[in-house]
C-alpha cells in the first residue's frame, strides 16, 4: 500500500514580528506535495513576509514551519537547495550579463553551466545572454530571474506575482518552468482574483497579518477575494 | 531587581561614596609637589576603570544576546554601554583636570593610558548613532551586539598597541604618582573603585527596572486591546517578548 | 525523492571561489573602487605637500603620510564594498544558496585585499616620485612592502566587517569611517612606527621585530573575531 507523501509545507501558528508590530499572526496551513497555494491580500498584509520566511530568509519568531518535513530554522540549511524564490527583486547584477549572473548562481547552488544554457534557451534569452542586464527590458529581466529561480531544480517554488512584466508570449515560455505544468509545489501571491483562483488548488487570504480565509480554491469566489481589500 | 535588593543597593551606594570621599580627602597623603588638586586622581582612576569594565561587561552581555537571542541581554548590554559612556566622559574630564594639576598641560600624548582610553571612548561614541540609524529593531539589536563584541575585544588590543608606541619613542616619563603607591593611597583607590562600581551598578539597575516596567506596561495594554505600539525610531531597545523555545 | 536523501550543500571553497570571481568580474567590468582609491591617494599626496609645506618627507613624517593616505583611501573603498550587494540583491542571492554564510566574509576580505594591493602598485611609485626624499635600498623596500601587506590584511578585515555592518544603516557612508578608524589605530601605530626607520634620510635602519609581530597579532585576533560574528550580520 503506497504511503501518503507528507505535505510539502506545514505552518502551525507562525508568528513573525517587526519590533512590537505583528506582521504574521498565527498563520496555520498545510500544502500537499505538488499543489498550488494562492495567497491574496492587500499591500502590507504579510504576503511577501510569508514568502521570505518560507524561503528561509527570515526566522519564524514563534510557531512551527516545516518544509518537506524539515523544521525551520534549525534545518533551514538542509532544505535551501530544494526551494526556489522569485520576487520583485531579480537578484541579478545589472552590470553583468544574464549568462554571467546565472553562472554565478549556478556555482553557488552546484548546478552546471549546461543547465544555465538549457534554461536560457527555454526562455529564449540565448541571443542576448551576453549583454549586461541593465540593457534588458523588464520582461527580459523577469525571464532571466525565472531562470535563476529554477536553476537548481527546486521542489518548492515561492513566487511573488511572477507574471508581472510578462507579455502573453513570455508567460507561455515560463509556464513549464514555474507554472502548474512544472508539477512542483507552488506558493504564489497574486493581485488577480480570477486568474489566481484558476491557477491554484488552495487559497489563502491575509489581512494585516491574520489569515481570514483558507479554503480550496474551487470553493472561493472572486467576490470573497474582493472582501479582503475592503 | 526590585524591592529589597534594590533598596539595599540604594543605601549601600551613598555610604560607599561618602566613605571613599572621606578616605581620599583625609586619609590619603598629599602628594609632595602637586598639592591638593592632585587628589582628583582618586575620582579619575575609579571612573576610568569602571568605564572600561562597563564596556567589557556590555560586550559579554552582547555575546549572551547573540547566543540566546534573548532581547533582555540586549537591553542589559545597551544600558551598560550607555552608562559607561557617561562615566567615561566624566573620566576624561577629571583626567584632563588631573593632567593640568600634575603636569601643567590639559592633554599629554605620552600618557599611554589616557590616550588609549580616548580612542576606546571615541569608538563607543558611535554605538548609539549606529543603533539609531537601523530601523528594524531586531536587526538593530543584533548589529549592536556585533559592534559591542568587536569594540570590547578592541579594548585590550588597543591598550597594548598604544603602550608599545609610547614606550618605543619616549620612555615613560610621567607616572601616576611621583614616588610609587603607599598603602594609604591603595586603600583610598580601592574605596573609590568600590564606590564608583556600586554607583554604576545602582544606576544600571534603575535604568533596567525603568525600561522593563515600561515594556511590561505596554504589553499589558496591548493584551487589553489597546493597539499600543511604539512608533518612530529609537536607539534604545523597546520590545521585550522573550523568545519561545522551538516546539 | 526519498526523504532520507542527503541535503545538497555547496562546499565553502566553491562558494568562496564563485563569490570572489563575481567580485573581480564586477570590478573589471565597471571599475569603481580601484580608480577612486588610486586617484584619491595621489590627490592626497598633493594636499599633504601643500598642507605640510614640505618638498620632500622622510623618516617618521614619510611613514605617517603614507600610512594615513592608505587608511583614508581604504575607507573610500570600504564604503563601496557592499553597495552593489545591498542594491542589487546580492545578499539574498547568497542567503538562498546552500552555502556557509561566512564564505561571503572570506571572499570580500580577499577581494578588498586584492584592491588594496592594486592601489599600492599605483600609490607607492607616486609617493616615491612626489614626496619621498631618501631612496630606500631594495632590502628596505621589501620590508616596507611586507609591512604594508600585514597592514592591508588588517584593513581588509576591519573594512569588510564594518562595511557589512554600516551598509544596513541609513547613514552608511558617514558611519563607516567613524567606527573603522578608531578600530584601525593599532594598525596605523604599527605601520608608521615600523616603516619610519626604513624611510629615514641618514642611517636608515631596519624594521624592529615588534611591529610586524603586533600587527600580525592584531590581524589574527580580529580575523578570528570577525569570522565568528559575521554570520550574525546576515541572519534575520
Amino acid at each position: 500500500m503506497p504511503t501518503e507523501a507528507p505535505p510539502a509545507v506545514v505552518l502551525e501558528k507562525l508568528v513573525r514580528r517587526f519590533g512590537e508590530r505583528v506582521v504574521l499572526d498565527e498563520v496555520t496551513l498545510s500544502v500537499p506535495s505538488g499543489q498550488t497555494l494562492v495567497v491574496f491580500g492587500p499591500n502590507g498584509a504579510g504576503k511577501s513576509t510569508l514568502l521570505r520566511v518560507l524561503a528561509t530568509l527570515l526566522r519564524p519568531h514563534r510557531g512551527v514551519v516545516k518544509l518537506l518535513g524539515e523544521a525551520l530554522p534549525d534545518r533551514a540549511w538542509a532544505v535551501r537547495s530544494r526551494v526556489g524564490l522569485l520576487t520583485h527583486e531579480s537578484l541579478l547584477y545589472r552590470d553583468l550579463s544574464a549568462r554571467e549572473n546565472l553562472r554565478f548562481h549556478a556555482r553557488l547552488h552546484g548546478a552546471t553551466d549546461e543547465r544555465v544554457e538549457e534554461l536560457l534557451d527555454a526562455v529564449k534569452l540565448r541571443v542576448r545572454a551576453g549583454d549586461p542586464v541593465h540593457t534588458y527590458s523588464r520582461g527580459m529581466v523577469q525571464r532571466a530571474a525565472v531562470c535563476r529561480a529554477v536553476l537548481h531544480d527546486p521542489e518548492i517554488l515561492l513566487l511573488d506575482e511572477p507574471l508581472s512584466n510578462l507579455d502573453p508570449a513570455a508567460t507561455e515560455l515560463v509556464e513549464p518552468l514555474i507554472g502548474r505544468a512544472s508539477g512542483r509545489t507552488r506558493i504564489v501571491t497574486s493581485h488577480d482574483p480570477a486568474g489566481g483562483l484558476a491557477d491554484g488548488d488552495l487559497a489563502l487570504g491575509l489581512r494585516a497579518g491574520r489569515q481570514v480565509l483558507l479554503r480550496a480554491a474551487a470553493d472561493v469566489t472572486v467576490a470573497d477575494i474582493g472582501e479582503l481589500y475592503r | 531587581m526590585y524591592g529589597t535588593r534594590l533598596r539595599l543597593l540604594s543605601i549601600a551606594t551613598p555610604v560607599a561614596l561618602i566613605g571613599a570621599f572621606l578616605l581620599a580627602a583625609f586619609y590619603a597623603p598629599m602628594a609632595a609637589n602637586e598639592g591638593i588638586s592632585q587628589k582628583i586622581i582618586y575620582v579619575h582612576v575609579p571612573l576610568a576603570i569602571v568605564t572600561l569594565c562597563g564596556f567589557v561587561f556590555g560586550a559579554i552581555m552582547a555575546i549572551k544576546h547573540l547566543r540566546t537571542r534573548d532581547p533582555r541581554y540586549d537591553l542589559k548590554s545597551y544600558v551598560a554601554i550607555h552608562m559607561s559612556l557617561i562615566f567615561g566622559t566624566a573620566a576624561l574630564i577629571t583626567g584632563m583636570i588631573w593632567a593640568k594639576a600634575a603636569w601643567g598641560v590639559w592633554w599629554e600624548w605620552r600618557e599611554a593610558t589616557l590616550v588609549s582610553f580616548l580612542i576606546v571612548f571615541l569608538l563607543f561614541c558611535t554605538y548609539q548613532p549606529m543603533r539609531f540609524s537601523i530601523e528594524d529593531p531586531d536587526r538593530q539589536a543584533r548589529y549592536a551586539s556585533v559592534f559591542a563584541i568587536t569594540a570590547g575585544a578592541f579594548v585590550p588590543v588597543n591598550f597594548l598597541a598604544v603602550r608599545l608606541a609610547d614606550a618605543y619613542i619616549h620612555p615613560r616619563v610621567l607616572t601616576t604618582s611621583g614616588s610609587g603607591l603607599t598603602p594609604e593611597m591603595n586603600v583610598a583607590f580601592l574605596a573609590g573603585i568600590i564606590a564608583v562600581a556600586l554607583l554604576f551598578t545602582l544606576l544600571w539597575q534603575f535604568e533596567l527596572t525603568n525600561k522593563n516596567t515600561r515594556f511590561k506596561l505596554r504589553a499589558l495594554r496591548r493584551k487589553l486591546g489597546d493597539d499600543e505600539v511604539a512608533y518612530g525610531r529609537s536607539a534604545a531597545p523597546r520590545h521585550f517578548d522573550a523568545p519561545e523555545a522551538a516546539t | 525523492m526519498s526523504a532520507t536523501q542527503e541535503p545538497r550543500t555547496t562546499t565553502t571553497r566553491a562558494a568562496i571561489g564563485a563569490l570572489l570571481r563575481k567580485e573581480l568580474l564586477l570590478e573589471r567590468k565597471v571599475p569603481q573602487v580601484i580608480p577612486a582609491m588610486g586617484l584619491f591617494s595621489i590627490t592626497t599626496f598633493v594636499i599633504f605637500h601643500f598642507g605640510l609645506d614640505q618638498r620632500t618627507v622622510e623618516g617618521p613624517l614619510a611613514a605617517g603620510v603614507l600610512s594615513v593616505t592608505l587608511l583614508f583611501a581604504a575607507m573610500l573603498g570600504a564604503n563601496r564594498l557592499f553597495v552593489s550587494d545591498k542594491e542589487e540583491g546580492g545578499f539574498d542571492a547568497l542567503l538562498l544558496a546552500p552555502v556557509d554564510r561566512t564564505s561571503l566574509f572570506v571572499a570580500k576580505v580577499l577581494s578588498f585585499l586584492a584592491f588594496l594591493v592594486v592601489l599600492e602598485i599605483v600609490m607607492l611609485p607616486a609617493f616615491t616620485v612626489l614626496l619621498l626624499g631618501p631612496g630606500p635600498s631594495v632590502g628596505q623596500f621589501a620590508q616596507v612592502v611586507g609591512m604594508l601587506a600585514l597592514a592591508d590584511l588588517g584593513i581588509a578585515i576591519i573594512g569588510t566587517l564594518v562595511g557589512a555592518l554600516s551598509i544596513q544603516t541609513r547613514a552608511r557612508d558617514l558611519i563607516l569611517p567613524l567606527i573603522a578608524l578608531p578600530l584601525l589605530v593599532p594598525v596605523i601605530i604599527c605601520l608608521s612606527q615600523g616603516i619610519a626607520p626604513l624611510l629615514a634620510q641618514e642611517g636608515a635602519s631596519t624594521l624592529a621585530g615588534r611591529w610586524p609581530a603586533v600587527l600580525g597579532l592584531y590581524d589574527l585576533i580580529f580575523g578570528l573575531l570577525a569570522f565568528a560574528v559575521f554570520d550574525f550580520l546576515l541572519d534575520d
